[in-house]
């Protein structure tokens, strides 16, 4: 009876990222893309900080044929339509990640433990253009402080979005940013966190390809403990 | 009396032109129509992304509409009838309060509080109109209340008035119909759920600050809500509809959502 205990075939095999976490990674990013580009048309009509705006051709939304008769720019009716959409495509699909990152096992195996004397070696690493990637499936104490940043900054913009969204029903979330002009500029900083990450890992991932690739195809297939909860998934 | 004059889809740098405005009405109110997000949408990372043109779907715009009306569904389940905004000591509120509308400042057109008139229309026993008179007569509230514009900008402003539901129980208005609409001097509509119209901050204002509404904020009666966007507060009222079909309104019909609840 050896075929029982074979090995899994290759397309069976546990990977780095198995196809849910795939799926939620790109779900993911196109919710944030689209959040971000009708955030800076919304941003745009009346900017917080007077110096700072956003280009127009990277926003989403509008009306312009109409709005550019109107008033002479192109409001933003479309790009609220946008952000009260993929508002709900991102807050579901961040929930499925997050039971999914504590229910596998994933978070604890791949974000902990970070040690500072790691930190240290991964930063003279990088500063000698050595950063070490020779194991994909491990990530080092740079990238693990990154994921959990931009996760931390995922929940606070989730919940400065609540108290914009909801300033009355929800006047505990107003409450934890000091109110409502607190939550906005804690809405905007978020947004401008998520987006210096945004280009950190869009640059790294360009820099050593098969981390991007393995984003799209699963990647290597994991080895020894690591393996048993995600199979389970 | 300063205004703070600042550049706003609301309230343009310059006047649209009339004439445009006058000769272009259908094919403005076509386009809204049809190309609310084709032509809008510039964020070529996403057709990258994606590999389809979401420029060039009306489909896309259906999907968006669709999810605008189920948040409309899902706002409604949230608003709590009895939950009350919170409300602001003297001192926070500012002077004057902030104008804004859907043209410019100079473009005014001051309704005369003597010859105003507020008509009732839709399911309403008593459709005789109002004078200020019958405003002022009934019970007056006072609300220090946050104003939160779509835009993302908010003050604290001071209203005082009859609320909303005292006038629709004195006229005999139908209180299980879903939708209240407004009428403005200025041609504005809006219109608003029957819970929220019968919340108690939900008021017809006609002082601020202890004094008679000046013309710029909707002189003589206008809406004052806290638990709505600013564009849902319509001014310079002038006929308030009870019905059981959605009359949807000026920036809801370009792409706001209609509920815009807080």
């Amino acid at each position: 009876m050896s075929h029982i205990h074979a090995p899994p075939t290759s397309s069976g095999r546990t990977r780095l990222h198995p196809l849910p976490l795939r799926l939620m990674h790109w779900i993911n990013a196109l919710a944030m893309i689209a959040l971000i580009g009708s955030g800076w048309k919304i941003y745009n009509d009346q900017p917080l900080f007077a110096a700072v705006s956003f280009p127009g051709d990277w926003t989403l939304g509008g009306f312009p044929e109409t709005a550019y008769k109107l008033h002479g720019d192109a409001g933003f009716g479309g790009a609220l339509l946008w952000h009260f959409s993929a508002m709900w495509v991102l807050a579901l699909n961040f929930v499925a990640y997050l039971t999914y990152g504590v229910a596998t096992g994933r978070f604890r195996r791949m974000l902990l433990p970070i040690r500072i004397s790691d930190i240290l070696q991964t930063i003279r690493e990088t500063l000698r253009f050595k950063l070490a990637h020779d194991d994909l499936t491990m990530y080092n104490a740079v990238q693990k402080m990154l994921y959990i940043g931009v996760i931390t900054l995922i929940i606070v913009q989730i919940l400065a979005g609540l108290a914009l969204w909801k300033p009355v029903q929800f006047s505990w979330a107003a409450a934890l940013f000091g109110g409502f002009d607190g939550a906005r500029l804690a809405h905007f900083l978020g947004m401008m966190g998520i987006c210096l990450f945004l280009g950190i890992h869009v640059v790294l991932a360009l820099l050593v390809p098969r981390t991007l690739l393995a984003m799209v195809t699963g990647g290597p297939a994991l080895r020894g403990a690591a393996v048993t909860r995600e199979n389970q998934i | 009396m300063s205004y703070r004059p600042r550049k706003s889809t609301h309230a343009p740098e310059t006047a649209p032109d009339a004439a445009i405005l006058r000769d272009e009405r259908k094919l403005i109110e076509a386009i809204d129509r049809r190309g609310l997000i084709r032509g809008g949408v510039t964020l070529g990372a996403l057709t990258l992304l994606t590999g389809c043109d979401v420029t060039d779907q009306s489909s896309v715009n259906g999907a968006l509409r669709t999810v605008s009306t189920w948040n409309d569904r899902a706002q409604a389940a949230l608003f709590n009838p009895d939950k009350l905004a919170p409300v602001y000591s003297k001192s926070e509120v500012i002077r004057p309060p902030r104008f804004n509308a859907y043209y410019n400042l100079e473009d005014i057109k001051p309704v005369d509080p003597v010859a105003w008139r507020l008509d009732f229309a839709g399911s309403v026993a008593n459709k005789t109109a109002w004078t200020l008179a019958d405003v002022m007569a009934l019970p007056q509230i006072e609300t220090i209340i946050r104003h939160v514009c779509v835009e993302g900008w908010s003050y604290v402003g001071d209203w005082s008035g009859p609320t909303l539901r005292s006038v629709l129980e004195k006229v005999g208005a139908d209180l299980t119909k879903p939708f209240v609409g407004f009428h403005c001097a200025d041609n504005y509509v809006t219109s608003m759920d029957m819970p929220t119209a019968l919340h108690p901050q939900t008021i017809l204002a006609t002082h601020y600050d202890g004094k008679p509404i000046t013309d710029p904020y909707g002189s003589p009666v206008r809406v004052r809500t806290s638990t709505k966007l600013g564009f849902k507060n319509p001014k310079w009222v002038t006929a308030i509809e009870i019905t059981d079909k959605n009359p949807g309104g000026y920036w809801e019909d370009r792409g706001y959502n209609w509920f815009s609840g807080l």
